[in-house]
Parts: C-alpha cells; structure tokens; sequence
C-alpha cells in the first residue's frame, strides 16, 4: 500500500492515449484517451453503444485495440489478456457475474488464482475473513454461491479482485442488480478502497449515483470523447445532456391513473421452483385494474421470473382457481390460448426468446402476432411486410428495413419493436420485464411514452423492473417482491423508495408473518 | 501464421458453396483412393458420376434410387428444421416395406382397384406407427430421439427379416426368406415406356414440393421453422410444442413408410430381406446436403441416387468394391460438416497487433 501512496502525487495509475478500435461496421473506440489517478473513483459515461464497453474490455485485456497505448504507472504496457491484467493488478467486475452456483465462495476465488498467488497467500479462507472484516463485505468463504444473493454475489465478485491486491477496480453497471440499501454498502467498500489507494472505474446509467461518489467523469458518445467533468458541480440533468446531445428529450413526472375495473387476478398463487436454483412463488395475491400500471420491484432472482412465466403459460403446470383474465380461470389455458384471450407479454431477454434472431423483423412480427394475417393455415406475407413497416415507423426502429434480421438490431431499437408488436395487439393485459434495461435514454422515453399510451387506453400493465425510478415514474400502485413472496400492493404516491427497498430486501415478510400468528 | 476468427454473421456464401466445396473435395479424396486401388481415378470418376447419367435407361435407374431417397429426406429435412434429430428413417422405410407388404399379400389373388391404394396406405400408416413411437418416448419421457430412433431401426429390420421367415414367406417360394409375388393389381404404375421409373418417384418430387409450400407459406411450417431456430421463442409465443412434435415426425414417418412400400410394390415386386441399401441413412446425407430446404433435398438426392448407381456400375465394369460407396458417402458428410464450420468461421492471415 505505501508505494502506491507514494505515487498517488506524481503521475497517473492509468493513461489511456488514443485508444482506438474498429469493428466491422462500427468504430467503437475513436482515438479515446483518458487518465485515471491512484484513488480515483472515476464515470465512465454514455448510451448504449458509445463503446464503453469496448473500452474498459481493452483495459482488462480482453478486447485488442487497432490503435493507441495504455500506460500502467508511467510505462507503456500490452494488456493481451485478462490474466495479463491481474497481474498487473486490474481487476473487473463484469455486469454478469462469472461464479459456479455449485461450488462455495472460496473455490470460486480460488478457481482465477495462480497457484504463486495462491502460495503467497496461505490461508485462502483466512484471507477472505480478514478483507471481508475490513471492509465491511460480509463474505463467508464456506457459503454456496447458489445461496447467495445477488447482491452477496457481486461482493465475492469485488472480493475476488481484492484478494489480488488490486490496484484498479473495474465495475461495469454495479448497482443494476442491487436494493438501494445495498448500493450504500457497496459506495461504503467503493470508498473505503479509494481512501487507499485503489483506482476505480465505474460504468453506469444512473446519474444520481455519479455525482454522489465519483470524483471525475469521462463521457463518451458515439465511440468519441466527448467531454468530462466533475459530478459534484454538476447535476443528473446537465451530465445526461452531454450524453445523449441536446436532442434528446428528459423524461418528466408522468400524470397516475386509477381503475376501477378488476381485469386480472392472482389469488393465492403458490408455486414450487422448477429447478434447484429457482424461488417458488408464496401465497401471491394481486389484482389488475383496467387502466393501471402496477408496478412491482425487487432484485433479480427474487421470484419474478417464476411469476411471469406462470402467469404468461410459459411455465405450463396447471393451477386451479389461482388466475383469472376477466373473471375467467386461466391457469390450465396453454400460453397461445392465454394470449388469444387478450394477454400479451414483453420479456426480459428480448433476442432468443422475444425474437427469433435469424429472422425477419415481418417473420418475428408473426411469432405473436398471426391475427388477421393468417387465412386457412397460409400466411399473408404481403400484409404482414405491409404491418410489420408500419410498426418500424410507429415506433422508430432503427433498421434497414422489415427484412432486417432482429439480430442484426440494437437492443433498445429491438426493445421498441417487441414493445410495438405486443401492444400492436390491443391486449387486455400486458405483462412487461424490464421494458428499458440496457436501452438508451431516447430509446427508453419512447417505450415509457407507448407504456402510458397503452395504459391511458384501458390496458392493464404489469411491470416488472429492478430499476426502481423507473417504476416510481411509470407505476400507479406498487409492490415488491423477495424470495417468491409478494409485498403489499401500495398507491404510488403513498410510498417511498426507502420503504419499497426495505420491502425488497424482504421486511415484509416478518410482518405478516407475525400478523398470521397473532390471527 | 494464419488464425480461426468468428464471422460476425454466417455467410451466406459459404451456405450455399459449402456443399459444392464438400463435393469437390470428396472427388479428390477418392481420386487417390482409386489410385491406391491401383485404378485409373479418372475412370472410375467417370464410371461413378457420368455413366449413371449416360443413356435413357441408366437415368431412369437412377430416378428409381433417387425416389426413396427424397422420400425420405423431406422428412428428415422438416424434422431437422424443428431440432427433432430422427435418425429412424431408415427403421420407419422397413415398416413401410413391412407393412404394405401384409396389406398387399391379401390382395395377392385380387383385382381390385383398391388394392393398389390400401397397400400404399398400410405402408404410409406402418411408417408412422414406427415413428410414432419414438416421439411418444420423446414427448412423454424426454428420452434421447437420437438413441431410440437408431435402435428401432435395427428393431424394424429384424422384425422383417422374421417375417420374411415366417408369416409372410412364400409357402410355394422352396423355403427362400422372401414373400411370394404381388399381385399385378397391387405394383404400382411405370411412369414411362423403357425402365422402371414408377409413381413412388412422382410421388417424391410431389412431397418435396409440398414441403416446400408447407415451410414458406403456411402458419404451422413457420411454427416448424421458429422451434428449430429458437425453442425459448417458440414456448414465449405459446406454440404447441407438443403437436410440432408429433407433426414433423408422423410426416417423416408417412413419408419414410411410403418409400418403403413403394420400393416392394414398385421395382421389388415382393418383400425381401434387401428392400433397402441404406436408403433412410444416406437420406441424412441429403436432407444436410440439401441445406434441410426441400429443393434442395431433390438436387442432393439426384447426386446420391448417381453415387448409388455408379456404386454398381464401378462393380460390374472396374471390379470396384461396392462398399466404395457407403464410403464416398461418410467421406462427402465428413467434408460437408467440415466445410459448414466455415459459415460461421473464416481463416484470417495472423497479424501481430498494430501498434
């Protein structure tokens, strides 16, 4: 630690000069330099697609780039491969973790470890005690990976990287996963390893959560620089404009509505997971009101994959007087008949299941919709070409045309078209998974706006995110959900992001109990 | 140096050039096959690929091979679209032969119109039984099709074999293993004047054109094409995979069965022990030669039935093993999975990283 303290005055951890790289098609890196001191806790900034990605991949080594040099303290380096980077004391924590369910805490570690690392370390376990203590991360090394949550995964995850000595952290969109209580443990353990030293790189959406704890930001746009700043002068508003341009319009507060009618509900719905490392589903009671948006958080794997894949027919056990979709008992109708019925489904992976991706964007409007355009068993290619571009211009689908393959489309712009073609078939109830993740900012504007304009036409919309403003923006009434129980469902101006975090870390679920027991 | 690098999408090249490449290679590896045979490679290409297609009679022998093939190819080629790998044609072909054959042997001092038709039909249904069972496993048990498939074609084989020495053998046929002769009400119709080209033939242009129409224009065939391509889609847009299932292979199964009942009421005349050399494996090697896609199922299949017909004719003229054949035909899979790796693959000269 005192070398690096020594060095912290004098000249940069890391220095990026002209970082260049072309794909085929796209130059994701443009001559991109950027600096980053010993202790730093740095942004790094932008849409989907600016190439943000592409740049800390050549950081770590995993991504060669066509041009440009990478200085490590001072000295010109060659990061060939991400090995090559730990030893040089980089670590990264990528979006999707990289951990064996089946194997404990300690394995896990132990697995990227080279066996010098491993020697000079001793005591493995010991090790993972000692860190976890200091800086407050609450690791237990003889833990199964499967029993841990999400959230507890990204900390072996960071955990992984400290026992390395790290000198630079990477961490790609950390907080997607987590509850708000959990974000301040994890800006705790951020800032803690900052006061010592250790450089940090941060890559996320959210703006509110830059200017809170880090001290520069570089903001790329388009694969190019184009500007940094220090959050702390500066507001969500004004860092979001250097990233999308001036263009782009800012999502405002959006008018609730309340209905009257019951369209769809779940009573008692108790489910057993399908397999080892799935949530069943607890005694869910809900209902939908025409005209609603009810919202429902909660970190993933928590129950909500289970809940929509019962309710879509995906998942086709069948229940008994547990669904209804207009006063009638869904739950032994196959998916198909589900949806012939008026329900239509948004969900979360959006290519390999909510489009075909060798397919055309006419072939994956088929996929859900056959309505009108098919006659006698034969399909009616021509109207289908004919509604399948008129879909990409309702909703600004940037493609080539209907014949584009849904693969060859950018997640947000796939995103839009899926949400086009589901709500194309005037639904009675849509049920939507994390309409915007990973979309961009005008891309998710245009989905809220299609969300709310569904709603405002009488369609009941369960939404379904990890991303907790999102749901205090769009939703009406709000729950939350932790391991397959459901919290109660509240109006959403009655209620507070504080206590929808506390329900999803699961405090709910005492309290009824207790009232069950008092009863 | 030169390194293997990922397309970052298929080629559509490759696609349609891979088979011609796997062609071209495998007639350079039998070249020196021939050669280390101590034959002139250039003769035995010439026997093997040009003298099937050299005189009126030789094509029609060919398009009599060719018919089983494509018969069953089609439907390999729907079952392979929908990611049902049914390895049983070969099995649901010897049911076919087997059960239009009891159908056909009642008809055998009849002239009835029906006769014709009711064998047809009792080979079709044998078919699909055969395959009926193996997808009854599947669906209901989730067993390996591969696994089931394969062993019941050797269960089928048997059961005719049994049959041919038993129930079915001929009582006047001096206790040879074969059936006695149908009856002329019960073969089917020769299509031209010279050779033996049948309706079973036609019968196999129809289907793949069929299938086509099937895959391109109808709902289900869309339905087929979306739970090969992408199961996960398939079960979010509450398609039945269930009836997928069970149509792609009760279609192969028809088909598969109507091959075999056209070979022993067509050219066979009679049920035999040798219905088939192999048709319903090597339909594999065409449906994947075909690029699974039905027309193309008709070329791969013409280019197999020349194979098979200058199999004999290298055997009767150069002396040539007739297991030359069965060879050149793993050889051109070997080459055509192998050249395939390059629609997702291409080789890059290896450039050290610019500075």
């Amino acid at each position: 630690m005192s070398e690096t303290l020594k060095n912290q005055s004098s000249r940069p951890r890391l220095e990026l000069l002209n970082i260049t790289k072309q794909y085929p098609g796209c130059l994701a890196n443009d001559q991109i330099c950027m600096k980053l001191m010993p202790g730093e806790i740095h942004a790094l900034l932008g849409e989907n697609g600016a190439g943000k990605s592409t740049l800390v991949k050549t950081i770590y080594g995993v991504v060669a780039p066509d041009a440009g040099q990478i200085l490590w303290d001072g000295h010109e380096v060659e990061v060939k491969s991400p090995s090559k980077a730990r030893d040089l004391g980089i670590g990264m924590v990528f979006q999707h973790f990289s951990l064996f369910e089946t194997l404990t805490v300690a394995q896990n570690i132990e697995l990227c470890l080279s066996r010098s690392q491993l020697h000079s370390i001793g005591d493995l376990a010991e090790r993972i005690r000692d860190l976890s203590r200091t800086y407050g991360l609450n690791v237990d090394p003889d833990r199964f990976v499967h029993s841990l949550s999400i959230g507890e995964r990204q900390r072996v995850e960071i955990m992984r990287c400290l026992v390395q000595s790290v000198k630079l952290l990477i961490l790609d969109e950390p907080t997607s996963v987590l509850t708000p209580q959990e974000v301040a443990g994890l800006f705790t353990v951020l800032k803690k390893l900052s006061s010592e030293g250790c450089s940090i790189l941060f890559i996320s959406h959210k703006l509110h959560e830059v200017t809170e704890i880090c001290h520069n930001a570089t903001i790329l746009r388009g694969g190019k620089f184009v500007g940094d700043c220090e959050p702390a002068n500066e507001t969500p508003a004004t860092i979001a404009k250097m990233m999308v341009g001036d263009l782009a319009e800012q999502d405002a507060g959006y008018e609730k509505a309340f209905g009257e009618t019951i369209v769809f509900t779940a009573n008692n719905l108790s489910l057993t997971a399908k397999h080892p490392f799935g949530t069943a589903l607890k005694q869910i009671n809900f209902e939908l009101y025409k005209g609603e948006i009810l919202g429902i958080a909660g970190v993933a794997g928590n129950g909500q994959e289970e809940l929509m894949s019962i309710i879509s027919g995906e998942d086709n056990r069948h229940l008994k007087n547990m669904l209804t979709l207009d006063g009638r008992d869904i739950g032994t109708q196959s998916a198909g008949l589900r949806r012939r019925n008026g329900l239509a489904y948004v969900p979360e992976e959006r290519l390999g299941r909510g489009a075909v991706p060798e397919m055309s964007l006419s072939e994956n409007t088929l996929l859900t919709h056959s309505r009108g355009f098919v006659k006698s068993g034969l399909v009616n290619w021509k109207a289908l070409k004919e509604y399948a571009k008129s879909l990409i211009s309702q909703y600004s689908v940037k493609c080539h045309g209907e014949f584009s393959e849904a693969k060859s489309l950018s997640g947000g712009n796939l995103q839009k078209f899926i949400m086009g073609r589901e709500i194309g078939q005037n639904p009675k109830v849509l049920i939507c998974a994390h309409p915007t993740w990973g979309v961009d900012v005008g891309a998710a504007l245009a989905i809220h706006q299609a969300l709310l304009q569904l709603r405002d036409q009488g369609a009941a919309i369960l939404l379904i995110s990890e991303d907790i403003d999102e749901l205090f923006l769009l939703a009406d009434r709000m729950a939350a959900v932790c391991d397959g129980h459901l919290s109660p469902v509240v109006r959403a101006e009655e209620t507070s992001i504080d206590q929808i975090g506390q329900w999803m870390a699961g405090t709910f679920i005492n309290e009824s109990e207790q009232q069950e027991a008092l009863a | 140096m030169i390194q293997v690098q990922a397309r970052t999408e298929p080629s559509t090249l490759m696609t349609f050039a891979s088979p011609f490449l796997a062609i071209v290679l495998t007639l350079i590896f039998g070249s020196l096959l021939f050669t280390a045979l101590d034959k002139d490679p250039l003769q035995a290409l010439h026997v093997l690929l040009i003298l099937p297609l050299s005189d009126a009679y030789n094509i029609s022998e060919m398009l009599v091979k060719m018919g089983p093939l494509l018969l069953c190819a089609v439907g390999l080629a729907l079952c392979y679209r929908a990611n049902m790998w049914n390895i049983g044609a070969e099995g649901q072909l010897l049911a076919g032969a087997l059960g239009g054959s009891a159908v056909a042997l009642m008809f055998i001092d009849s002239n009835s119109a029906l006769a014709m038709p009711l064998t047809l039909l009792g080979g079709i249904l044998s078919g699909m039984a055969w395959a009926g069972i193996a997808t009854f496993l599947k669906v209901k048990f989730n067993s390996n099709l591969i696994l089931t498939t394969i062993m019941l074609n050797y269960i089928a084989l048997y059961l005719l074999i049994w049959a041919v020495h038993g129930p079915l053998r001929d009582p006047e046929g001096f206790g040879f293993p074969e059936s006695a002769l149908f009856s002329d009400a019960t073969l089917l119709p020769v299509l031209s004047d010279s050779g033996r080209v049948h309706l079973g033939v036609a019968f196999a242009i129809v289907s793949a054109l069929f299938a086509w129409f099937l895959l391109s224009k109808t709902h289900l065939g869309f339905k087929i094409r979306v739970y090969g391509a992408d199961e996960p889609a398939a079960i979010y847009a509450g398609y039945n995979s269930k009836a997928i299932s069970w149509f792609v292979m009760l279609f192969a199964g028809a088909l598969a069965g109507l091959a075999g009942v056209s070979e022993v009421a067509g050219p066979i005349g009679q049920l035999t022990p040798n219905v088939s050399p192999g048709y319903g494996y090597s339909a594999i090697i065409v449906a994947y030669l075909g690029r699974l896609h039905p027309a193309g199922a008709i070329v791969a299949a013409i280019f197999l039935a020349i194979l098979y017909m200058g199999g004999d004719l290298a055997q009767i003229e150069m002396g040539i093993p007739i297991a030359v054949v069965g060879m050149f035909q793993g050889i051109l899979l070997f080459f055509l999975l192998a050249c395939d790796f390059f629609i997702r693959y291409r080789i890059v000269p290896y450039r050290e990283k610019m500075a």
